[in-house]
């Protein structure tokens, strides 16, 4: 698209200003913006960054959570031909010094006090950040630091300035070219400082317009903003796409109002990595669990109807009389009612991105009717790579290149993708840039995957952790980490996985089990536990484990690739892998490496076939305490299986 | 903290309450400055509670004079000592348990409230408007103590902190100048203190309101707290700042118990 960021926002406000923009719920109320009202915020905000001394080619940091202000601060920026930082709101303040020093940011503008007081934290560490604005002034009244302004501020100061200019904004909008930086995203990095991922108005809205078109978006969709703003998915769909279809974002009240504001909004386009789908699902269950025993019964037969004839319907594909008979009385009793309690009655459109998702979820959601699918993407790409058209969602691909996407995979299995929605480039860091972006245009996604029959991508791995199994009965066999893991987080009960295979004679696995549905589960068969560490190491618990674990073995010995990478031993890890204590990626993504380290005593103890394994780690707790956690851990053998097709 | 603390709102002189031959509080004195945050300590049994309800009306003390905004009262009336402007949270909740949240905060509106039941039970053209105008003001209550979620939860089914934010919730539908908060963190655990005293802290700041509070928790009043009143046996043993208080070798031995 040959536009940018904030003429998008002018047309909007030229030819429909009446329209909404933007939701908030404030005060129990959903208060909305027009498009009008956003532009003349946007034309005060861009005065006073501005007066302030905001430069074009200037980085600002955003972070928090979606709120109107801070889009109108991002668009603000935009126009001046600054570039927007989003960054995580939940990461630790030092996470932020990185990338603050690295684009030697002097401008932030953040929600709330809680926001602010890291930053004023870190200023020591970061010379060039000067103005801090904050949007939310509660507690923040008595702050005398220099450079801390409220957004009011801002605002009140620019429109004096407006009053004066007139033209100014349009002058700067138009000034602003398709192929100026648009926005720099940080990627989680699992090793070593996170690269700035640049990204142009043309490649961004390139991508976002493709998608649009796909899935027939247009400005009557209803979206809820609820990811943070510095996942590029959460950038794309209620940003990017929202100004290329101008439909109405809504912001939620707060992060724990979400599944409330979810109801009242009805969203037509929704997106949500798997674990909100998992959320909502384990939720779901619990509560009919809680039912009576005829509701229970009710559902239970519906959902088997739902589970044969509902992916059916949603494909297309023709259903007996009898089929649909069943399955639209299910709509009216079961399936109808479900999906208003989730929020999804007017769902169109729904994505899960960001990792893969399990194949019992997935069908779970179009078998109750509601479209959703799959798509492939990265930060680099600016997501848009695969998406699953509308009758042909399956759960192990994630469907079929886009519109201006070219995809090919390179000779070790690694998915290379050339589109007009690539990367400009790491900031800063050409050699970094080069590695994934070659001379004639192709990125190397570092995913291992392939197209099936049907010219649909199925991804595998990332193409470093695919190994081989050395030693042992399976030796040569591929290892693929991430597909084992993923198969054993498709499990309810199960909610981290951490698999090491390559290079040894073995795969064994590290667990963290789901607290609330394992929790629940104990609670049911009167199987009393005092908190995570102690429910972690029941007996009983560990069998629960286990079948799932064999199950996974059973799964895997039917793939011809991957059948050398059944799980032969494993273990329940005395306390949930946690994004603060460095085990997790910001996006909950397990770091292996690191994991191992740390661990060390316990991978050694798993393949040196102990039966039982002491270990202290510490823990970090929310309030920026520490403490630690001990216990002595069992170690458990799995059966595995032989290869399906071959002489058992 | 640069909040300005002013002239003294409310003092007590001199009071007396005994219950038959026991005496709960004797010869009390003691003054709360606008804009403070003054805190009543004790051991269990030391009269904090009872003062609390000589202020707020609910015990008749047999002597002494309570002095509010300059007019003296020998006793105060539970009615009048709210439309003057003092609200209270109780150490067992008193909260409408079937009601939800939103209401149980409304009810703390009643005193403001002009039309009458008939106009509001007709849904009178003032009455709705009326109401409109309080809801606004109830919402403000439950996004300042970040409760949204829980607006249309019954109280009763709520966990026991949330209860007490509330309870906090509904003294302040009050919009009260003077805030009694009796044991505001008795029963609380860490997490959950750190949210209440942040909650204390901002209503105080915000709202520039008075807070008396009697708490049990030493810790949380040496941090919070401009000026404390130390009780024991219904005497005053120490009354200053959280430092002198902790160094009153009175209040320690009453605290600690003494060496013999």
């Amino acid at each position: 698209m040959n536009t940018t960021f904030p003429r998008l926002l002018q047309n909007h406000a030229q030819s429909r200003p009446g329209d909404d923009a933007l939701r908030e719920k404030e005060y129990g109320i959903w208060q909305p913006m027009s498009w009008a009202a956003l532009y003349t915020q946007v034309n005060h905000m861009a005065h006073g960054f501005h007066l302030a001394g905001l430069a074009r080619g200037d980085h600002v940091v955003v972070v928090g959570a979606n709120r109107p202000r801070l889009y109108a601060a991002m668009l603000a920026v935009q126009a001046l031909g600054g570039v927007p930082i989003p960054l995580y709101q939940d990461a630790v303040a030092t996470e932020y010094v990185f990338p603050i020093n690295n684009a030697e940011v002097r401008f932030a503008v953040v929600e709330n006090q809680e926001q602010v007081d890291k930053l004023l934290d870190i200023q020591p560490d970061c010379a060039s950040l000067t103005h801090v604005y904050y949007d939310d002034p509660r507690g923040l009244r008595n702050y005398k630091q220099a450079g801390l302004f409220s957004l009011d501020a801002l605002v009140h100061e620019g429109e004096n300035a407006a009053a004066q200019a007139p033209g100014f904004l349009s002058a700067q909008i138009d000034a602003c070219q398709p192929d100026d930086v648009a926005a720099m995203f940080f990627t989680s990095g699992t090793t070593g400082n996170p690269k700035g991922v640049v990204h142009t108005h043309r490649s961004l809205l390139d991508r976002a317009q493709a998608g649009a078109d796909f899935d027939h978006l247009t400005n009557r969709e209803e979206v809820l903003a609820y990811m943070p703003l510095a996942w590029i998915g959460q950038n794309i769909f209620s940003y990017a796409q929202w100004l290329c279809c101008g439909y109405v974002v809504n912001c939620p009240e707060s992060a724990e109002t979400i599944t409330i504001d979810l109801k009242e909004v009805g969203p037509t386009y929704y997106f949500a990595p798997p674990r909100v789908f998992e959320g909502l699902l384990t939720n779901v269950m619990i509560r009919m669990e809680d039912a009576s025993p005829l509701k229970r019964r009710l559902f239970h037969f519906f959902m088997d109807v739902a589970r044969t004839y509902g992916p059916k319907r949603m494909d297309g594909e023709a259903i007996g009389l009898w089929g649909r008979l069943l399955y639209g009385v299910g709509d009216l009793l079961i399936y109808g009612p479900l999906r208003n309690n989730l929020g999804f009655s007017r769902v169109r459109v729904g994505y899960t991105a960001g990792e893969a998702i399990g194949p019992d979820l997935f069908t779970f959601y179009r078998a109750i009717g509601i479209n959703l699918k799959q798509l492939y993407g990265s930060t680099e790409t600016a997501v848009f790579v695969c998406l699953q058209p509308d009758n042909q969602a399956r759960a192990d691909t994630v469907g079929v290149p886009c519109a201006g996407v070219e995809i090919k995979v390179a000779d070790n299995g690694e998915i290379l993708v050339k589109s007009a929605g690539l990367l400009k480039g790491y900031f800063k860091n050409p050699e970094a840039t080069a590695e994934v972006l070659t001379a004639d245009g192709w990125y190397h996604t570092s995913d291992a995957g392939f197209l099936d029959a049907h010219g649909h991508l199925k991804i595998i791995d990332r193409v470093k952790d695919v190994g081989r199994i050395q030693g042992g009965s399976n030796d040569g066999a591929m290892f693929a980490p991430k597909y084992v893991e993923n198969k054993l987080k498709f499990f309810q009960y199960i909610k981290e996985a951490v698999a090491y295979g390559d290079g040894r004679d073995k795969v064994c696995v590290m667990l963290n089990i789901d607290f609330d549905a394992v929790g629940n589960w104990a609670e049911r068969r009167n199987l009393p536990y005092a908190g995570y560490t102690d429910l972690a190491q029941k007996a009983e618990v560990y069998q629960l484990v286990l079948d799932c674990v064999e199950k996974v073995n059973a799964d895997l010995a039917a793939d011809q690739l991957l059948a050398g990478s059944q799980i032969s031993r494993f273990l329940v890890l005395h306390k949930e892998l946690d994004a603060d204590d460095g085990e997790l990626t910001r996006t909950n993504k397990v770091r292996r490496g690191f994991i191992a380290d740390k661990y060390g005593v316990l991978v050694t103890a798993l393949y040196e076939g102990k039966t039982q394994q002491f270990i202290e780690t510490a823990v970090k707790f929310e309030d920026g305490r520490s403490g630690s956690v001990s216990a002595t851990l069992k170690l458990m053998d799995a059966t595995t299986f032989a290869p399906v097709g071959q002489a058992a | 903290m640069s909040r300005d603390i002013g002239d003294v709102i409310l003092d007590v002189n001199n009071i007396s309450l005994r219950f038959g031959g026991v005496k709960a509080l004797s010869d009390i004195s003691f003054d709360v400055r606008e804009h403070e945050i003054r805190a009543i300590i004790g051991p269990n049994g030391a009269g904090k509670s009872s003062m609390l309800n000589c202020i707020n009306g609910v015990y008749t003390p047999q002597q002494g004079q309570i002095t509010f905004r300059g007019q003296t009262f020998s006793h105060m009336d539970s009615h009048q000592v709210a439309v003057m402007g003092v609200a209270r949270t109780f150490q067992n909740l008193a909260l409408f348990k079937g009601m939800s949240v939103l209401d149980n905060i409304m009810t703390g509106r009643n005193l403001r409230m002009k039309s009458n039941l008939f106009m509001q039970a007709i849904r009178l053209g003032p009455a709705e408007r009326e109401e409109i105008a309080h809801r606004k003001r109830v919402e403000e209550i439950i996004d300042f103590l970040e409760i949204q979620p829980y607006r249309k939860t019954p109280v009763g089914q709520l966990p026991y902190g949330l209860q007490k934010r509330v309870d906090l919730g509904r003294a302040l539908a009050l919009e009260p100048q003077v805030l009694l908060l009796d044991e505001p963190m008795a029963g609380m655990n860490v997490e959950e203190k750190q949210d209440m005293c942040r909650f204390i802290l901002d209503v105080n700041d915000e709202f520039g309101t008075t807070v008396v509070l009697i708490e049990h928790d030493m810790g949380v009043v040496m941090d919070i707290s401009d000026r404390v009143v130390v009780l024991d046996y219904g005497k005053k043993i120490g009354d200053g700042t959280p430092d002198e208080v902790r160094n009153n070798p009175e209040v320690i031995s009453a605290y600690l118990g003494t060496g013999h």
